[in-house]
């Protein structure tokens, strides 16, 4: 999709003044931030797990190359087929050739946000194929053309009125007089309409929130059930996953299984989890005649290499943003591209560049809550800062905003200079600021001052308030 | 089928290879990871997944009914048909289910519940009441492990609104790594069914204002019944 990353500034000023975003989005902490800390509060081995998982995602990336081989080497011998894809172009065509040669002409999908990053929908669809979103988000979205705003819920922005609304339009085969005001009733909708696009669907695809080295199994864990359907009905299944989602062991599996649904939606666990391995044997009645497989690279072998390894131990459970008060305040579509929050403003640079996604690393107030709560102890706030780093050294910020850091640093590194200076123009700018106490305008401070009040300083210096302070106990 | 275009294996292998510093032929590594999947040893494993076999089978049922699952227990497997059919009276559904060739399920005395007819074979979405038998169910989290196959045909999982799943007491265990030693005695080492169906209750969806609706795709209720033997 293109990116609209670098304009993070200008989308984030639109979401604070959006109401129905900002309506849907006081969902985000209610929900997601209190059942996570339950679910963690029910399993003392939680935090214990945490760091195991860690520790084996960090053992498989060290083992990429032989843990990807046997994968392969397994999904051959149950009979399905695994194809390499160093691009996002090359998965786009693979996915798209393997529909040709199925005849297809629906597809139906399951949720995955690797397909997302690869663009597939418009790709296929531009070759007369029909996708349909399966997910009741990703379906959501699909009809309004936009994307998601959340890995695990895509449609987190929305209201239940604007899904009436978009129902009413696209439903048009419906009796118009139905009642479509309250959730289950559009869910039941939902369900009642894809319900006969999985029947008629040719190819089913889904991502694959795990890949099993052991057994060459393919895992998809949701809540709804629409990966099942996607990969059980169609004649094809084609599993879409990027490389650094292997994992050795069934055993392992479960440690990721543990910290994964409890991280994402506070659940014990979520209420399907699948185990795939290949297509349907001899006496199956049900399940695709052929099984795919298509392994993305898309920048994760370079990234490999680099400090920013360790954002491919990434799950995919959404923690960071519901716990992100960034995220909260301005929503996913603000971050411009496919993977919103802390995550994104991380991975976002390693896959489209710094030049783009710029901006992304600097939408944190480093509160560091996204690295408390990730499960796979990713330190975001730290690769925040490296992507900083990079992107001073490629490009530089405006002569101004330079200029002003680099007088300021040569004043914090002149104490006493500092401290005249300040004790000057503090009471000043104290006193202009009145009896509120605050700034609701500053001179070049709009971006700060559009959306709240910038507090004054409350009369002295933070010395002058220290040295009065110290007084004071002495004599007492 | 012919050969995609542009099939990166060998560019990405190397790739990854370049950036991890290690060659292809690395024999001690190699050597550490068949190893390690020969000898898949367990993770860590919640403590709560220890206890007596009544332990597990009280955690079973209130997980399963905390994910909103219906749990009834029966004494011997020939007082399912009338549990059955009184369910689905209560309910105002009609009077017939499908399920696989499953031989539990199969050998179980239906002329106990005359009303009740009985379709076999896969779904084809409009069964009203589906019907399988567990191989194994979960306590830890609530979850009964279904096997794909003419037994159980994985479309019952998911078509019909209503799911009633069989599962004896004794095939209740603690943690889920009991279910991979199971399946790696039946199907060997290194193994598995065509599909391997975790199930923790009915479908679900909060994808709207983060309300949760039982039945998004597949069934609205599920209901278990345990046979103690």
């Amino acid at each position: 999709m293109q990116s609209t990353a670098h304009a993070f500034k200008d989308n984030a000023a639109r979401a604070l003044e959006d109401r129905q975003l900002q309506e849907a989005l006081a969902n985000v902490p209610k929900g997601f931030v209190g059942k996570r800390a339950e679910a963690r509060a029910r399993l003392p081995e939680f935090d214990a797990l945490r760091d195991q998982a860690r520790d084996l995602k960090n053992h498989v990336l060290a083992n990429l190359d032989l843990y990807l081989e046997e994968y392969e080497r397994k999904v051959f011998e149950v009979g399905g087929k695994v194809h390499w894809a160093a691009s996002a172009g090359d998965a786009r065509e693979i996915v798209l050739s393997i529909c040709r040669e199925a005849g297809a002409k629906t597809v139906v999908k399951g949720k995955s946000m690797i397909t997302e990053e690869i663009g597939l929908n418009d790709h296929i669809e531009g070759a007369g194929i029909e996708p349909i979103e399966t997910d009741l988000g990703e379906y959501l979205i699909q009809i309004r053309g936009e994307a998601p705003s959340h890995i695990i819920a895509p449609a987190v922005h929305l209201t239940k009125e604007q899904v009436e609304a978009d129902f009413r339009r696209l439903h048009r085969d419906l009796p118009e007089d139905r009642r479509l005001e309250e959730v289950d009733e559009l869910v039941a909708e939902a369900r009642s309409v894809l319900r006969d696009k999985f029947l008629a669907a040719d190819v089913g695809i889904t991502g694959a929130n795990m890949l099993i080295a052991e057994t060459g199994s393919s895992v998809i864990v949701t809540n709804e059930g629409n990966g099942d359907l996607s990969q059980t009905l169609a004649k094809v299944h084609i599993v879409v996953a990027s490389l650094e989602k292997v994992v050795p062991t069934l055993e392992d599996a479960c440690t990721i299984l543990r910290v994964l649904a409890r991280s994402a939606t506070g659940q014990e666990c979520s209420t399907y989890t699948t185990f795939s391995t290949g297509p349907r044997r001899a006496g199956d009645p049900d399940g695709p005649e052929a099984y795919h497989v298509v392994l993305l690279d898309n920048g994760r072998s370079e990234l490999l290499g680099t400090d920013f390894r360790e954002v491919l131990r990434c799950i995919r459970c959404g923690a960071c943003m519901n716990h992100c008060p960034v995220y909260q305040a301005v929503g996913g579509h603000a971050y411009g591209w496919v993977y919103p929050g802390p995550i994104g403003s991380v991975l976002t640079p390693s896959l489209i560049g710094v030049e783009e996604a710029g901006p992304l690393p600097n939408a944190s107030t480093f509160c560091g809550r996204c690295e408390a709560v990730c499960p796979m102890r990713i330190p975001l706030p730290g690769l925040m800062r490296k992507w900083r780093e990079l992107e001073f050294e490629k490009v530089p910020p405006p002569f101004a905003q330079r200029f002003a850091l680099k007088s300021w640093a040569w004043f914090a590194r002149h104490p006493r200079l500092y401290q005249f200076a300040s004790g000057l123009v503090i009471p000043v700018v104290a006193r202009m600021a009145g009896k509120k106490g605050a700034f609701n305008k500053l001179p070049f401070g709009n971006g700060w001052t559009r959306h709240r009040d910038f507090p004054a300083p409350q009369g002295r210096t933070f010395h002058q308030q220290w040295r009065k302070q110290k007084r004071r106990r002495a004599r007492s | 089928m012919s050969p995609h275009p542009r099939d990166g294996r060998d560019a990405i292998l190397g790739r990854v290879r370049r950036a991890l510093g290690v060659g292809a032929e690395d024999a001690e590594r190699r050597v550490a990871i068949q190893k390690r999947l020969y000898d898949h040893v367990r993770n860590l494993v919640p403590a709560r997944t220890k206890g007596s076999a009544d332990d597990l089978i009280k955690q079973f049922k209130e997980m399963l009914e905390s994910q909103s699952a219906k749990v009834s227990e029966v004494g011997t497997a020939d007082e399912i048909p009338e549990l059955i059919a009184k369910e689905l009276r209560d309910n105002n559904l009609p009077s017939r289910l499908r399920m696989g060739d499953d031989g539990f399920l199969v050998e179980i005395d239906w002329d106990r519940a005359p009303t009740l007819e009985i379709e076999r074979g896969r779904s084809d979405g409009h069964d009203p009441v589906g019907l399988s038998h567990a191989l194994v169910g979960v306590s830890e989290t609530g979850t009964l492990i279904l096997i794909s196959g003419a037994d159980n045909p994985t479309t019952l999982n998911f078509l019909p609104e209503t799911h009633i799943v069989v599962v004896r007491a004794e095939d209740i265990v603690g943690p889920y790594e009991d279910v991979w030693e199971r399946l790696r005695e039946t199907y060997g080492e290194r193994s598995m069914p065509r599909a391997v169906n975790m199930i923790a209750g009915p479908s679900r969806t909060g994808d709207i204002e983060q309300t949760i609706v039982m039945g998004a795709h597949g069934p609205r209720s599920v209901h278990v019944i345990v046979v103690e033997e």
